[in-house]
């Protein structure tokens, strides 16, 4: 009764935010966005209402998330990757010639100013009435001006609320004259203009009037002869451009080896010296004649508690200079975050104060699962201590922990918040500002992407795919090596 | 009985969608009032929007239409070229005006066409920074600019030079009163802006001009041999020279520095007067000092300012509002006492000014500043300059660091 009850609230839930987001579709003209949410709600209807017992009824939500929130996001860097969006390309090009147009509207010199009311007759299209300084009023529409007194009969002015209503209108309505069209700025006032550059479909080019300079569509943006663009571009496909620039690339290519260099050692180094001392914490603990080991266990984890954000900045603050507490604390003057070693150790203490928790925590947990026989065994056959942790217990404990160490490598790899927010990639050699010492990848190519002349998604997609790829070679071949392990000791 | 049972779990569910669509009318309708009745969207950051929404909700009031005044508080810029992209652009956006240049490339921002008498309404500084290609994007409202804070009870006369600040703070750190002789934020990474004004006195510019007034892209300053000889003088405040200039002040603790009486001088904005008066130092503001025989110190202008959203809903009403209604005095006022910037409208600058003699004295400090430039060549200048500024200030060769950073702001300008 109650699995029927949960059954009906469910299939009610997505029968819901099936038609929630089916408004929103068919608002947009989103056919087939339309198409594919019908039918996956047909296929979630179809698998619980059957009353056959399929395999599906138990893949289904996992599949579905998986594919919304896995693949949809991969396939949408993928399709980035192969375009030029970013600042100065986002939108179409029909965006770019209407904001490259409406930014060359002039005020046409000598012309009055008008002060502007908004009427209407009846529900019809809208007019200006518009007056100029030496009072004289005209009733401006599409068509042309023609010279009024007063409010002409069958036309009522709208008030600031209902010109808010008809606003896309309002902004439209340009009133031809002989030295170009008077529109509206704001509901009050209104100018006369003119267009000084524009868009010729002939030439598919945008050309100036009076000079006659003419800009020609090229590569997502309008070029003149000499090579100048104008700034407002649209977005278009460049093919495997971000990716070759990325191995072309001289600023690029140049510090790769390096970083990645260093990349490596940190995750690395992060993911083992976390792992021993939380392993080392872990066996102290592990054992039943020690009192309070709760308490202890706790304070452990403590750093695992706190938020890393805040942890990461308190630390830099830590190793300041001049300022910090480290150098205070231990009366030393070393310029933690100012040389390359010294900084690459900074981060990698951090990274140890953060992350051994998780290690702890983790390996508790697995050697609690091995069984203490195994170890008395090795006793009475004779081992040390250190030779039954070293052939009895590390060996079971790392076909447990050798798919988190990896994971944890994974994510160190890509550890951005723990160079960004301390030393910033810094620092920096006084001969190349673009790459500095503690930089990982991501950090790096962040820059590249969005640290400086604006935000460049496609290059920086290009980019991710690159590290991805590193990042699961890297893992498979782990892996590979772990199933090796497993086969052994398993 | 399998087969019953899934006749009702249908119909069930069917009953369910029968009730969410009611609740879909209901907010269909809803949708519907908002169209007709108007609506106007404002985004702004947390201080800002706290003290316009009085004035946007009395501006709906009046006009009979819903004004919303909504808080971004991270990367505002960024989230509203983002929702543009998406269809789901506010009318009215708040910000700096160097994001102009960003902003018209993206096609974000429509020109507003603000009459003579406006115009001149307000400072001609801040008008100009709100011009980019000839047209003005922007009704500005605030204006900063770095200006020295000086701690009276410790300084009392103001320092003629970069050299007489330098030279009482050694003075002051020897008697143990300060541990610094004096707080400008350097940081790891650099801070070009806030260097600029001591980068500027020793002969260094960015930009070029060209002959309308606008920078010019092409004539980079760092590539320059000025910029070399302006580097110099700068590394002999630094670690390795007077130890004025230290990486170890940085961004988080510059003004605390000077507010915890480590330091008698700070070169900071209006932003930090607030913490300052908190502190109860007895405190003066003056201009930035040049250095003896240099030029002066020009710090950048910023300038505060409402710009309409070219993807707006409500491009009508939107104009009206920035143009006729932002340039209202009280307006300008109620901002200003969300946050202590000088407003740019003369009027309401000099409705406050009696009340707050700081203002007038932060307006003296940027008179001969320049304007940041609002191009968006700008955004590869930060970076590398800022660097190379921190690697000398640590003691690096000044010519390979200023030729590298040179060398970085060509290859991304290009």
């Amino acid at each position: 009764m109650f699995g029927l009850v949960a059954k009906i609230l469910l299939l009610g839930l997505v029968a819901a935010l099936a038609v929630w987001a089916a408004f929103p579709l068919i608002e947009a003209h989103a056919w087939v966005g339309l198409a594919v949410e019908a039918a996956v709600s047909a296929l979630v209807f179809y698998a619980y209402l059957t009353p056959r017992r399929l395999p599906l009824k138990y893949l289904l939500p996992g599949t579905l998330f998986l594919v919304a929130f896995q693949v949809v996001p991969v396939f949408l860097t993928m399709s980035t990757a192969f375009s030029n969006f970013g600042d100065g390309h986002r939108g179409t090009k029909q965006d770019a010639i209407t904001a490259i147009q409406t930014a060359s509207v002039v005020e046409v010199p000598g012309s009055p100013e008008y002060a502007l009311k908004v009427v209407t007759k009846g529900d019809n299209a809208i007019a200006f009435l518009l007056t100029d300084p030496a009072g004289k009023q005209f009733l401006g529409d599409a068509q042309g001006l023609k010279p009024v007194a007063g409010v002409p009969d069958g036309y009522t002015p709208l008030n600031l609320g209902e010109a808010g209503a008809r606003s896309q209108e309002i902004t439209k309505l340009a009133v031809p004259t002989a030295g170009g069209a008077i529109r509206s700025s704001g509901i009050s006032r209104a100018y006369e203009g003119r267009a000084q550059r524009t868009y010729q479909a002939g030439c598919d080019c945008v050309v100036e009037a009076g000079t006659g300079h003419r800009w020609t569509a090229h590569d997502g943006s309008f070029v003149d002869a000499a090579g100048q663009r104008l700034p407002q571009g649209w977005r278009i496909n460049v093919g495997l451009r971000n990716f070759t620039q990325v191995a072309t690339d001289s600023r690029i290519a140049r510090p790769f080896f390096r970083t990645l260099a260093w990349n490596l050692v940190f995750a690395v180094a992060s993911v083992l010296t976390t792992f021993a001392l939380g392993m080392l914490c872990a066996l102290a603990l592990h054992t039943d004649r020690l009192r309070g080991r709760t308490l202890y266990r706790m304070l452990l984890v403590l750093p695992y508690a706190m938020p890393s954000f805040a942890m990461l900045l308190v630390w830099r603050d830590m190793f300041n200079a001049d300022f910090g507490l480290i150098n205070r604390l231990f009366g030393l003057s070393v310029d933690w975050l100012g040389t390359p070693w010294s900084a690459r150790l900074a981060v990698i203490l951090v990274q140890l104060w953060l992350g051994y928790p998780y290690m702890f925590l983790v390996t508790t947990g697995a050697l609690q699962a091995i069984p203490r026989q195994m170890t008395e065994a090795a006793q009475i056959d004779g081992a040390t201590p250190w030779q039954a942790f070293r052939r009895v217990t590390l060996p079971l404990l790392l076909v447990a922990l050798a798919p988190l160490l990896i994971s944890s490598f994974a994510f160190n790899f890509n550890n951005f918040n723990a160079i960004y927010l301390t030393t910033e990639g810094g620092p920096f050699p006084a001969d190349d500002p673009t790459a500095g010492a503690t930089d990982l990848l991501i950090t790096y190519t962040y820059r590249l992407a969005f640290g400086a002349a604006g935000a460049r998604y496609g290059f920086a997609a290009a980019v991710s795919i690159y590290i991805f790829a590193i990042v699961a070679l890297i893992s498979a071949i782990s892996f590979r090596r772990t199933r090796r392990q497993e086969e052994v000791y398993a | 009985m399998r087969i019953r049972t899934a006749g009702v779990v249908a119909a069930a569910a069917l009953m369910l969608v029968a009730g969410a669509c009611g609740s879909q009318k209901k907010s269909d309708t809803s949708t519907a009032a908002k169209k007709s009745g108007g609506t106007l969207v404002i985004w702004a950051d947390d201080k800002r929007t706290a003290a316009l929404k009085p004035f946007a909700d009395r501006f709906g009031k009046e006009n009979g239409l819903t004004v919303q005044v909504q808080a971004v508080s991270k990367e505002l810029q960024t989230n509203f070229l983002t929702a543009s992209q998406s269809g789901k652009a506010p009318d009215i956006v708040v910000g700096a005006h160097d994001w102009i240049g960003n902003l018209v490339q993206n096609g974000a921002i429509d020109p507003v066409a603000l009459s003579a008498a406006q115009k001149a309404a307000f400072s001609a500084q801040s008008i100009k920074a709100v011009t980019f290609n000839d047209q003005v994007y922007g009704v500005p409202y605030a204006v900063e600019n770095l200006a020295l804070i000086r701690n009276t009870a410790l300084a009392p006369e103001v320092p003629a030079t970069i050299e007489d600040l330098v030279a009482t703070g050694k003075k002051l750190k020897a008697d143990g009163k300060v541990s610094e002789i004096m707080a400008l934020q350097v940081g790891q990474n650099g801070d070009a802006y806030h260097i600029y004004p001591l980068y500027s006195s020793a002969g260094g510019y960015l930009f070029g001009a060209k002959p309308n007034g606008d920078y010019d892209p092409k004539d980079l300053g760092v590539a320059k041999p000025e910029a070399q000889a302006a580097f110099t003088k700068i590394a002999a405040l630094g670690e390795k020279g007077e130890g004025a200039l230290k990486r170890s002040i940085g961004s988080d603790n510059a003004i605390a520095t000077f507010t915890g009486g480590k330091a008698a001088f700070l070169i900071s904005g209006p932003w930090a007067i607030t913490d300052v008066k908190k502190a109860g130092l007895s405190y003066d503001v003056s201009p930035v000092p040049g250095f003896a025989g240099g030029k002066q110190a020009q710090p950048f202008v910023g300038v505060q300012a409402f710009y309409v959203a070219s993807k707006g809903r409500n491009k009508a009403v939107a104009q009206e509002f920035v143009a006729n209604y932002v340039t209202r005095t009280d307006l300008a006022k109620a901002l200003y006492q969300a946050e202590p910037r000088p407003p740019a409208l003369t009027a309401a600058l000099d409705a406050v000014k009696g009340d707050d003699p700081d203002l007038q004295k932060f307006l003296d400090a940027g008179k001969n500043g320049v304007i940041l430039p609002a191009i968006p060549e700008m955004a590869s200048i930060w970076d590398p300059f800022g660097k190379a500024e921190a690697a000398v200030v640590g003691g690096a060769d000044v010519p390979s660091s200023v030729q590298a950073a040179a060398k970085a702001i060509q290859e991304k300008i290009q």
